[in-house]
């Protein structure tokens, strides 16, 4: 192998150059390899383990009982419905498909929403969550007339850092998780927020806070809202869990309708990737509510100007199924039933765990393992007890003690209790 | 603090060929005709799914086994070498020695917009070149998003002989700095729909090569312009055959008429295969801030296509198809022009090759033909040859007549 010197471009990429691995140094000898994935490495690791019981409780994808993948009924329907429909391929406009947009914005905010009835809110379509923060981080760099430092609740999901670091914009972070309790840390959450410089945007998970499952009450949720309003900070909701997280998509929506009935203008960023098991069709939306409809208008342009070197418009297939779904009565109501039926399971798989880590003995309080909600939980696990539980017992978690409940079953909820109860007993 | 946050956001301009539809949606006369956007038409006018896309649409739609999981951040292997096979040819010497690299995006757009963010932040890209004219969101791209240092321009268009200035073209890429980007049309180029011919392309590589440039395709109109994969893609082949790396971004919009489901392949060629696995996890990281991990659906068509023998010529026979009704309506065009007498000359029409003639029409003319004959196309002249029909050629004949013969430009 032949690396010349480092950064060197190009040195002898002359007319005798023959594509062999040769001595010619290259363009590439300045790149470095990138930091591994470490859920990806997760899922690396399990892949190659031959233990009969092993468990992946790495990535965050629903999974069956039976701990397959779930396409939801509803979701079938939609897309039978839309094979019977001959569409074309024609470009979308760049804010995507407005079925689809519409459905998602009255989604998020309520059908009777006063801001959707008085125009204020530009919904475009994006690549599901990440898209959607992207293109959220993007404008917020050109266009945020305030400080432009985003402001993460500590722990937050790992690729809010390198979506908003990539845009420009400096980061900062606020109290969320308090891991003694393994709760919410409400005072030194309030504490943070109320430190925040003026004008700056703060980040807030709107339902089943991703990695650690602590949502804050409804109670809560009011008291952040004024806080956030004295201290004149701009939020930015992620909301990738709407419906997934209670089984009921208007409780999840909550924290950011109370925001939208405070008078906050928002900027929201959803995700159907997990409510309804379109992950890889990347379905999302992107939306800015604005003063007043004139300025919706003059929003919209510059939303389609940073969206058109990004990707210049998106993919049909999952905001068509999401559309179908949304505006097709008899469809949305078996969708809504779809969602409450994966997140009942969810639920039920959280009582069973805590329920059988008291038959093992355990005397360590559990109750988080019930009171956190949606797709992760937040063990407590210790980086040294995770090390052990994937090596003794082949279960394997990222190294910050997270689970995803999805990854369990009936079949092996006592078997997880069990490896549990032995490495923190 | 102002009371919107927002106050202060000026209304942007529309983007001019979005724009354009939406006038000519607007239009209510039965004569319009939209040579806009560029997608391809039947000689119906309308927009054609390739029955292979539907076929296996089908197919997928039948089979329960199929998810709709995650892919990876570089996208569905099967898609991502079945492309790189595409570009490059099966027997492509990058590809038996383990040096091109595959990574799924969103379509041309998305591929361009990776590679331009890599070379930007891995390899300190910050000079970027392109023709005169071009697609306009290269700019968007390279100055505007990415924000290289400068993007210069090379001579392209000729507008009095409506050719290709190659010397000018050589001059100035001569000129480009080492390590300068060099956005290269593969073929069938965008706007102007002229191309080089194999003796030029030769002559490129060779300028590259003195001067330590690093050539970036934009792949559009693989298979597109002549329906013959190969012939499309020689330019490419002909640089990994002298040894050159380069970038190529593909998109599979026009060729498997998949445009909105967002189909492209960000293609690297390397000289050494032990660069492979740290590029791929650079554009991995570049990739997860952008969309996490790239639509399925289409890549998941166009993968089984490639990997399907009796597929992929059902593929080849569609694009065939719509290039030889492209070559077709170029033929009438002119031979309308011609037997008109309009004045200048228009073999132009015949020997630009792919979705678009560059007309020669300024903007007046342009207004003119929107104005008096419903007939909506670029303000630079550019127009899209699959939106003509055997039914609307000979309107657009006479119109272009009319607006030559009767409006001046100054």
């Amino acid at each position: 192998m032949a690396l010349s010197c480092a950064g060197n471009i190009l040195k002898d990429n002359m007319m005798r150059c023959v594509p062999v691995a040769s001595r010619a140094s290259s363009w590439w000898s300045g790149v470095e390899m990138g930091p591994p994935d470490a859920i990806l490495g997760v899922t690396e690791a399990f892949k190659k383990d031959s233990n009969p019981q092993k468990m992946n409780l790495g990535v965050g994808a629903y999974r069956s009982d039976e701990g397959k993948p779930f396409v939801l009924p509803s979701v079938r329907k939609a897309e039978e419905i839309m094979m019977a429909a001959n569409h074309d391929k024609e470009y979308l406009p760049i804010t995507g498909l407005a079925d689809f947009t519409k459905a998602a914005a009255a989604l998020a905010f309520g059908e009777n929403s006063e801001a959707i009835s008085n125009k204020l809110n530009i919904t475009s379509q994006a690549i599901s969550g990440t898209g959607a923060l992207r293109v959220g981080a993007n404008f917020l760099q050109r266009y945020f007339p305030g400080n432009n430092q985003v402001f993460l609740p500590t722990p937050s999901w790992g690729n809010h850092t390198p979506i908003f670091t990539h845009a420009g914009l400096k980061l900062g972070a606020y109290r969320y998780y308090d891991k003694n309790t393994c709760g919410f840390d409400k005072a030194g959450c309030l504490e943070d927020i109320s430190k925040i410089p003026e004008g700056s945007v703060i980040l807030l998970h709107a339902c089943a806070h991703n990695p650690t499952g602590v949502d804050p009450k409804p109670e809560d949720w009011k008291e952040l809202s004024q806080l956030v309003k004295s201290k004149k900070l701009f939020p930015f909701f992620d909301m990738a869990y709407q419906g997934f997280a209670s089984g009921d998509i208007d409780r999840d929506a909550q924290a950011v309708r109370q925001f939208l009935k405070d008078g906050h203008q928002i900027m929201l960023a959803q995700s159907f990737s997990k409510n309804m098991g379109l992950y890889g069709e990347r379905a999302g939306a992107f939306t800015i509510v604005c003063e007043s409809e004139e300025e919706m208008k003059r929003v919209e342009s510059q939303v389609k100007i940073t969206i058109r070197p990004l990707y210049s418009n998106p993919p049909i297939h999952g905001a068509r199924i999401a559309a179908t779904i949304l505006n097709t009565p008899d469809l949305r109501t078996q969708w809504l039933g779809d969602v409450k039926f994966m997140a009942d399971r969810i639920i039920n798989m959280r009582k069973m765990l805590a329920d059988n880590l008291k038959k093992e003995g355990s005397t360590h309080d559990w109750s988080h393992v019930t009171d956190q909600i949606g797709m992760f939980c937040f063990t407590g696990l210790t980086p040294e007890q995770v090390e052990r539980i994937t090596k003794e017992f082949s279960v394997y978690l990222t190294k910050d003690g997270r689970i995803s409940v999805a990854g369990i079953s009936s079949a092996n909820n006592s078997y997880l209790a069990h490896a549990i109860h032995q490495v923190t007993k | 603090m102002a009371k919107s946050v927002f106050s202060n956001v000026q209304a942007g301009l529309p983007i001019a060929v979005f724009q354009l539809t939406i006038d000519y949606k607007a239009d209510t006369s039965p004569l319009k005709v939209n040579l806009g956007v560029g997608a391809y038409r039947t000689d119906d006018g309308v927009p054609w799914v390739l029955p292979v896309v539907r076929q296996v649409e089908e197919q997928m739609a039948a089979d329960r086994s199929l998810d709709h999981e995650y892919l990876p951040i570089s996208g569905l292997q099967d898609f991502t070498s079945g492309a790189v096979r595409m570009i490059l040819g099966d027997d492509s010497p990058a590809i038996v020695q383990n040096r091109a690299l595959g990574f799924q995006a969103l379509s041309g757009t998305g591929a361009i917009r990776l590679g331009a963010d890599f070379i930007h932040k891995h390899l300190n890209g910050n000079v970027a070149y392109v023709p005169v004219p071009t697609w306009p969101n290269h700019y968007g791209i390279f100055q505007k998003a990415v924000q290289y240092k400068e993007v210069r321009t090379y001579r392209y268009w000729r507008a009095e002989s409506r050719d290709l200035d190659f010397e000018g073209m050589a001059e100035d890429i001569k000129a480009a700095p080492e390590g300068a980007v060099i956005i290269l049309h593969a073929c069938a180029h965008n706007p102007t729909g002229v191309d080089l011919t194999t003796d030029q392309w030769k002559k490129i590589a060779e300028i590259v090569q003195e001067r330590k440039l690093l050539p970036f395709f934009d792949c559009a109109y693989i298979g597109f312009a002549t329906g013959d994969v190969e012939k499309d893609s020689w330019a490419v082949r002909y640089f990994v055959s002298k040894g050159i790396e380069f970038f190529a971004a593909q998109s599979f919009s026009k060729s498997f008429g998949l445009y909105n489901e967002r189909v492209g392949n960000l293609a690297v060629v390397m000289n050494n295969a032990d660069y492979k696995n740290r590029i791929k996890s650079q554009l991995e990281l570049i990739a997860r801030a952008m969309w996490s991990n790239p639509p399925n659906h289409g890549a998941r068509i166009v993968g089984t296509v490639l990997n399907n023998p009796a597929l992929y010529k059902q593929w080849q026979g569609h694009i065939k198809e719509m290039s030889s009704r492209v070559f077709s309506m170029r033929e009438m065009l002119y031979q309308h022009l011609k037997s008109l007498g309009t004045p200048g000359t228009w073999n132009h029409i015949v020997d630009q090759i792919g979705m678009f003639t560059f007309t020669g029409l300024g903007p007046k003319q342009v207004q003119g033909l929107r104005n008096r004959h419903h007939i909506y196309c670029l303000s630079t002249g550019r127009i899209n040859m699959c939106a003509l029909t055997t039914k609307n050629v000979e309107h657009v004949a006479k119109a272009i007549h009319d607006v030559v013969t009767t409006i001046t430009e100054d």
